[in-house]
């Protein structure tokens, strides 16, 4: 397992990391909805090649840390360095272009197109054909086509999906549907993932098999991976670095060994059930 | 393994290419042998016409998945736009006629920018209410503009009078062909894949790093621009136009044929819009009373079919002449000596 080395912000990285920039550095993060604060204080470096964890009660806050990073809302407070640049004033679209791809927790595919259709969305941004040139099908357009139908169902291999091509991906069982989220992420080609509750859902042989294709997928693509999850075999197998996030709150920060042991994150989660 | 044939693209291409041409031929010998009269041959150009406005509004909503309630004022702009330049342009005839469709679409797509921007930045259904202000605001400028500014060139109430009849069956069929193509090409094609992602799911597609701003603003303008052609075919059909003409119930009648038909499938656009263009000529031969309830009539089926099949009476299903033959051929279980031959070629 690798070590956390403290970065001068005080945030902590992965041991072999740590001689090049984090992909992402959060910076005193903080949401309000109205009068509740949802996020606060959040802070946290993930490392370019790092599986990072995002762990807590519900309600903690942990997809709203996801929200934040993607810009789908704005930050009341802090800052968030994606690649050493400030990521102020970009949007959604803007975060995806710098390096962020994401799934959702409550999962958003393009349901009435196909598995095949969804991917090649992802990879929208990786194609250049003009308007004119698609209309006109110029030999750009098959090309282009041709290469990113490859690319996609490369990229659907990687869980055994090449075969689903042509299903309607709401027709899918929840698991794959799961998959191909992570797959059309994949595709917008990002170098950090996030990725909301990827289990959930699962049976523990999907989880094992999911767990495995995490870890794959930060291996063959080189990037980083930050994710939430509530399956605890699956976080601490594979996380290098977890967050602990408590009422919007970070309570503990570390390795899997060192959450494990920390009294304030059993008590988070086990101790002190209050009535009402 | 069976390996599923698949008609080769440019067969593809050459199929629909022959029966796109059959199908003109068929239409051209019927008139000139003198089997459609003059009045079938009239509502055949209105059914034309109808079918590119249902396809263009098909893209806004059906592909976008937006309510514009104002389809009939990008057809107005595009009408009066061709009418005033073919009666004042120095030269007559054709080159004047094409030239005319296409600065009506022009025009039209300009104010589908200039609507569409504020309009589709902002999430939610705002779409609907500024293109329903937007399609009464042009109806009353068209009336009202020769009195107020003392300009004479809209005819205001009036109408717009003496607009050089171009319109033929084969201008028609072509705007059609050329309509159709260019919205199931750009469909077809990573810009078209955009436009149903925001349809089906907005924030996935922001995240995806799809540009939705602009992949709005792009469907809803070639929306407009087709609204203005079809609007331009009308004026140079009809000689005379009356702001009237493009009421909020137009615009209304072509979101019946779009939904009718089932949004997102543009058989369903252009089928819906030829039944529902001819439907009313029918009811008037039997009789003007049931021709006068055709909006009752309208709006029962509407109901109807929201009911019992609310993606439309063709959902998104496409027609494929090519698919059909594939299908046949599969089933027939002809494809295993032609898949073979294309193994040994690999
Ligand atoms: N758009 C919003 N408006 C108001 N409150 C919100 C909004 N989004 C999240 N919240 C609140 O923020 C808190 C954290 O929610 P969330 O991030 O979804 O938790 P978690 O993912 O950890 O289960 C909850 O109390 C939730 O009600
Ligand atoms: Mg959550």
């Amino acid at each position: 397992m690798s070590k956390l080395i403290p970065m001068p912000t005080n945030n902590l990285l992965t041991e072999r990391d740590v001689d090049k920039p984090p992909i992402l550095e959060a910076r005193h993060l903080g949401i309000d909805f109205g009068g509740l604060t949802a996020v606060d204080d959040f802070n946290i470096a993930i490392g370019r090649t790092e599986i990072a964890g995002l762990i807590g009660p519900n309600g903690a806050g942990k997809t709203t840390v996801f929200n934040l990073l993607t810009k789908v809302y704005h930050p009341t407070r802090g800052t968030i360095l994606l690649d050493a640049k400030d990521t102020a004033g970009m949007n959604t679209i803007q975060i995806n272009h710098a390096g962020i791809a994401r799934t959702f927790q409550n999962i958003r595919l393009f349901k009435n197109l196909t598995v095949l259709e969804n991917v090649l969305i992802g990879l929208h941004n990786s194609m250049s054909c003009s308007l004119s040139e698609s209309i006109l099908r110029l030999p750009r357009y098959w090309k282009q086509e041709k290469e990113a139908k490859e690319r996609a169902l490369e990229l659907l291999s990687i869980f055994q999906m090449q075969d689903l091509a042509k299903y309607e991906a709401g027709a899918l069982p929840y698991g794959a549907q799961r998959r191909l989220e992570i797959v059309r992420a994949l595709g917008t080609n990002p170098k950090l993932l996030l990725l909301d509750e990827p289990a959930a859902g699962m049976n523990p042989s999907e989880t094992a098999g999911l767990m495995e294709n995490i870890r794959k997928i930060r291996d063959s693509f080189h990037i980083a991976i930050m994710l939430i999850e509530h399956d605890m075999n699956l976080v601490m197998g594979i996380c290098e670095g977890i967050a602990v996030l408590n009422y919007g709150k970070i309570i503990a920060k570390g390795t899997p060994e060192e959450i494990q042991a920390n009294p304030a994150v059993i008590e988070a989660y086990l101790g002190k059930k209050k009535e009402g | 393994m069976r390996q599923r044939f698949e008609i080769p693209m440019p067969v593809r291409y050459l199929v629909n290419g022959v029966l796109i041409v059959l199908l003109f031929l068929l239409g051209q010998f019927m008139i000139s042998a003198g089997i459609l009269s003059s009045y079938f041959q009239k509502i055949l150009l209105q059914v034309g016409v109808y079918i590119i406005a249902a396809v263009s509004l098909n893209m806004a909503t059906g592909y976008l998945g937006q309510l514009p309630l104002g389809h009939a004022g990008f057809m107005a702009v595009g009408g009066y736009t061709a009418g005033i330049f073919l009666k004042n342009f120095p030269i007559k005839g054709l080159p004047a006629f094409i030239l005319a469709i296409i600065l009506a679409g022009i025009v039209a797509g300009i104010f589908g920018i200039l609507i569409g921007i504020p309009a589709l930045r902002l999430k939610g259904d705002y779409l609907a209410i500024i293109t329903l202000g937007f399609g009464e605001i042009i109806r009353v400028i068209l009336l009202n503009i020769d009195t107020v500014l003392g300009f004479k060139f809209t005819g205001g109430a009036a109408g717009l009078m003496g607009i050089p009849k171009y319109t033929s069956f084969p201008a028609v069929y072509i705007c059609v062909v050329i309509t159709c193509l260019f919205i199931h090409t750009m469909m077809k094609s990573r810009h078209g894949r955009a436009i149903l992602a925001i349809r089906e799911n907005e924030i996935a597609a922001e995240s995806c790093g799809v540009n939705t701003t602009y992949y709005k603003t792009m469907a809803f303008t070639a929306s407009a621009f087709f609204a203005g052609v079809a609007g331009a075919l009308f004026a140079s059909y009809l000689g005379l136009l009356v702001p009237g003409d493009f009421g909020f119930m137009k615009s209304i009648e072509i979101l019946v044929m779009v939904v009718l038909g089932g949004m997102g499938s543009m058989l369903g656009s252009v089928l819906a819009a030829a039944v529902l263009t001819i439907v009313p000529f029918a009811l008037q031969s039997i009789s003007q009373t049931v021709a006068d309830y055709r909006m009752v009539i309208y709006s029962v089926l509407l109901i109807v079919v929201m009911i019992f099949k609310p993606s439309g009476l063709l959902g998104t299903y496409d027609f494929s002449l090519t698919r059909i033959i594939e299908g046949l051929i599969n089933r027939a279980g002809i494809h295993d000596g032609v898949a073979r031959k294309g193994e040994q070629s690999k």
